[in-house]
Parts: C-alpha cells; structure tokens; sequence
C-alpha cells in the first residue's frame, strides 16, 4: 500500500495523473460535440492589484446557473499558501478544485524538497494545470485564474493572469478575471497608482467590484440584507491575510456606498 | 552445479535483525517528547541533512540509520498523507494509518528481500482537546523489522533507544513548557551517547508540533532559536 507507486519527484499533481489516475476527472473524449456539458455553476468577478506593501486580491461571491443563482456565497479568492493566493473565475467545479489542487501543490513541494518553490515556480505551475484543462475547456468548462503573492526575494507584490491554454502574462499594474471583468478593469484604470495605500487599495477594490456588479448581472454585489461581502485578502512581506469581514464593511458602508448615493444611485 | 546451503528461518531471521541493528546503532538516536501545548522532537545532527520531516498538518515523521533509506520512507509518507487528503479530507489523515503503513512496508522488506531496512521511524502526531475524536497526542515507533508499538509522554529511537527510555522514566515530567521538556531530551540524548558529552545548540535539530498553530502545526526551530531556549 505504502510502496506502490511508480512516481519519485516532488509535483502532487504529477503524481495523482501517474499513480493514482482514477482520482482526476477525465473529461477527453466525452460529449465531444460542443454544448454537450450540461449547465452547471460561473463564478463571475474576480480582480488583483499591486499596492504599496504587496498584493490584494478580491472576490465578488455569486455564481450562476444560467440565469438563476447557483450560490450568494462562493468563496472566489484562496490562499494558496502563506505567500500566495489565487482567484479563480469561470466554471465553478473544476475552478475550485484547481485551487485545491495548487494549494496540496505547493505544501507537498514544500514538504518533499525542504524549501518553497519561488513565487514565479507557483505560478508556472499554475499554468501547467490551466493547460491541463483544456481539454474541458474546449467543451465550455473554462476556467481562468489570476494568481497573485508577494515574492520574497525580489520584496514585491507580483500577479499573473492566464489564458485557456495555459498562457501566463505579469501584470505590474491590476488585472480582473471573470464576467465583470471589463467593467471592474475600467474602474480600476481611473485610480489605480503603484504607491496606494493599504487602506486606499480596499476601497477602490470594494469600488470596483460595486462598478462591476452595477453593469453585469452575473456579478454580486454587497448584500447587504444578508450581510454577504467580497471576499478580500492582502498579501504582503507578514504573508497572506483575509481582511476581516467588519472592517469591509466598514470600508463598503464610508466610502463606496456614500459615493454612490451622493450621485442619486439606488445602492 | 553448487549445491544451495540449508538455513533455518530462525537463523536466517536473527542475523537480518542482527545487521539491521548493526546499521542503525552507528547512527545518532532521536527523542520525541510531549510538552504543554504539543510534542518536540529533538536529534542530534550537525549535518544540513534533516531527520525530522513534516508529514501533514498534525503529523511528524523522524528517522535513524541509513539516511537514503529513512528520506525514502519519509517521502513515501508525505506521498501516502496528501493522497489520503485529496481523497477524502484534511481531517482523515491520521497518524494511525500511516504507521500501520509504514510498519507493513519495512515488514515486507525484512521478511522478503536479502537486506532489511537499516532504518526506524517516528510517527508523531499531535492533538486538540478541542476537537472530539482528536484530542490524545500519539506516538509510533516503527522498528527495523517492522515491530510498532504506541507511546505515551516520550519516545526514543536508534541505538541508544533503551538508555534513552531509561533516562527519560527517571526525568520526563508531562505538562512541562517547551523550553524544560527540551532540555530533559537534550539531557537524555547526552546520557545516551556514549561519551556524555554537551551538545552545542548549532549540532541540534530541533522541530515542534504546536497545537496553538493555524492549520500546519509542524515547527522548525532555527539556530537562534535553539540557543536561546537552552540558554
């Protein structure tokens, strides 16, 4: 049971497809014709950012089935580990089991090697799973990450955004992901500067987010009868945190909802 | 034609067990230890080689004898652990199955194959009055022959294992902070070598499993940390 297996390295991912290859979903060759996935759960809007101390990466929470909602509480954002985060949009399903994945990744790297991968080894091997799932992308389960962290040895907050296959691309400045992305993107252009404050960068990524769930319907914006919020977390040189619920609220509530009622909007 | 050589099981058994036992003894011992708020594990090791590994978020692994031999099983455990994780959840991993893993691979390798493991393990595992079914730290120790047994506030492994389990009945105290059950296992491994000689702080490998921690528990002590907790 203990001494079975044929794989010797270090990739978790590696070896589930060499030893353990019943525990991946195969999806090649099944339903091959296009539209052939029944509906099935999005995640929608997803965005990351550079600012002074590091990196924010932030979540709207709703997903959707066609036209009605899967779930008003998704988490999108997850800490890989403790230097690393990732957000995930598209297909539901595989989206966050990728983020699972990559999260058993890193730690069994970490464990077997003794050492972390460095920040841009992480995202090259999210790219390898990307890539992996294109074959279920090319049947509508697309699912297209950002990955953020902040990278130790260079003492800066780094994010890349993906394309279906597998593509990778740094950005220096923000990216959004998902169905809001366009006009999340669009609000983030107007203030985004590379010395934002922490403080700073929660408000325009609750702004932003506000903007994309006013003009995309997939997207979620702040419940606030049910006292659902975007997920947000920092990473910085003290590592990945999630910011506490109440001081998103707080943060929602002074800034980006007085704003909006201020030019006669109705959130 | 030569004709094959008659050995009696018996024989054949005790000169493995013999040379496993040979191979394990040139090597430095280990000491795991239950303290206050989990368990350290301490080895004598000057090299960057590490004995001490961390398995899963509540479970340490550390090895004697033949380091090529212990790293393998070591990896073979992490392997064995995420699996088991992936499969079904954090939670289910537990360090029961795993030394009952380990026990039936170094097992199979004593009895079938010409040269046994020169190698024994510790699986540790630390626990959380908090969460139901969770609460007991366990101790496993596997031997060359693939002989487990459980252990409660301390365990030894390698060639000076006896003197080690010896010292440690006269002197090990449970409930102790980290920094008092260190120095008795420290005080231990000197009573158990041969020379009895002090053990600098930068010849110590040193790692904890701290049930205060979020998620991984696993600890590795640096350096600076080592001298300044045994002062």
């Amino acid at each position: 049971m203990l001494i079975r297996g044929k794989y010797q390295g270090a990739s978790f991912f590696e070896l589930v497809e060499i030893d353990y290859p019943h525990l991946r979903p195969n999806l090649e060759g099944r339903g091959a014709e296009a539209g052939a996935v029944p509906s099935f759960p999005h995640g929608t809007t997803v965005l990351a950012m550079r600012f002074a101390d590091g990196v924010l990466m932030a979540g709207d929470r709703l997903a959707t089935e066609g036209h009605r909602v899967a779930s008003r509480d998704l988490q999108k954002v997850y800490p890989t580990d403790a230097y690393s985060l990732v957000a995930i949009a598209g297909a539901a399903g595989p989206a966050i089991e990728m983020a699972r994945m990559l999260r058993i990744e890193l730690e069994h790297y970490e464990k077997i090697e003794g050492e972390q991968l460095e920040l841009e080894g992480k995202a090259n091997k999210l790219s390898q799973m990307v890539r992996a799932n294109l074959p279920a992308a090319m049947q509508g389960l697309v699912v297209v990450p950002i990955f953020a962290g902040y990278d130790r040895r260079r003492r800066l907050g780094r994010l890349w955004k993906y394309d279906v296959t597998g593509g990778r691309y740094e950005e220096a400045e923000f990216e959004s992901s998902g169905s809001g992305s366009l006009y999340a993107r669009e609000s983030l252009k107007k203030a985004w500067r590379a010395d934002l404050s922490r403080d700073e960068a929660l408000r325009l990524s609750l702004q932003a987010l506000a903007d994309a769930a006013d003009e995309d319907r997939a997207t979620g914006g702040v419940d606030l009868t049910r006292g659902i919020f975007p997920v947000v977390y920092f990473c910085t040189i003290d590592g990945a945190r999630e910011v506490p619920r109440d001081e998103i609220e707080r943060a929602y509530r002074e800034h980006v909802l007085v704003a909006r009622q201020h030019v006669g909007g109705s959130a | 034609m030569s004709i094959p050589f008659y050995v009696s099981p018996e024989q054949l058994m005790a000169d493995k067990a013999e040379y496993a036992r040979k191979g394990i003894a040139r090597g430095r011992s280990i000491v795991s230890l239950e303290y206050d708020k989990g368990i350290v594990l301490v080895a004598e090791n000057p090299s960057s080689l590490s004995k001490i590994g961390e398995i899963y978020d509540r479970i340490a692994f550390a090895g004697v004898g033949k380091f090529s031999e212990f790293d393998q099983l070591r990896k073979l455990g992490i392997r064995f652990c995420d699996v088991r994780g992936y499969q079904y959840s954090r939670e289910d991993v537990r360090a029961k199955a795993l030394a009952n893993a380990y026990s039936q691979a170094i097992g199979d390798v004593f009895t079938q194959q010409m040269k046994p493991l020169e190698v024994e393990v510790i699986v540790a595992e630390v626990g959380d009055p908090r969460f139901a079914g969770h609460e007991e730290n366990v101790m496993y120790r596997v031997q060359h022959d693939g002989t487990i047994s459980d252990h409660h506030g301390y365990c030894g492994i390698g060639g000076a294992a006896e003197r080690l389990e010896t010292y440690l009945k006269d002197h090990y105290q449970a409930g102790q902070p980290l920094g008092d059950a260190l120095k008795v296992g420290v005080a231990a491994l000197v009573a158990a070598s041969n020379g009895g000689a002090r053990i600098a702080a930068e010849r110590l490998e040193i790692c904890t499993l701290d049930r205060e921690r979020q998620d991984r528990k696993f600890r590795r002590a640096s350096a600076d940390e080592v001298a300044a907790i045994l002062g």
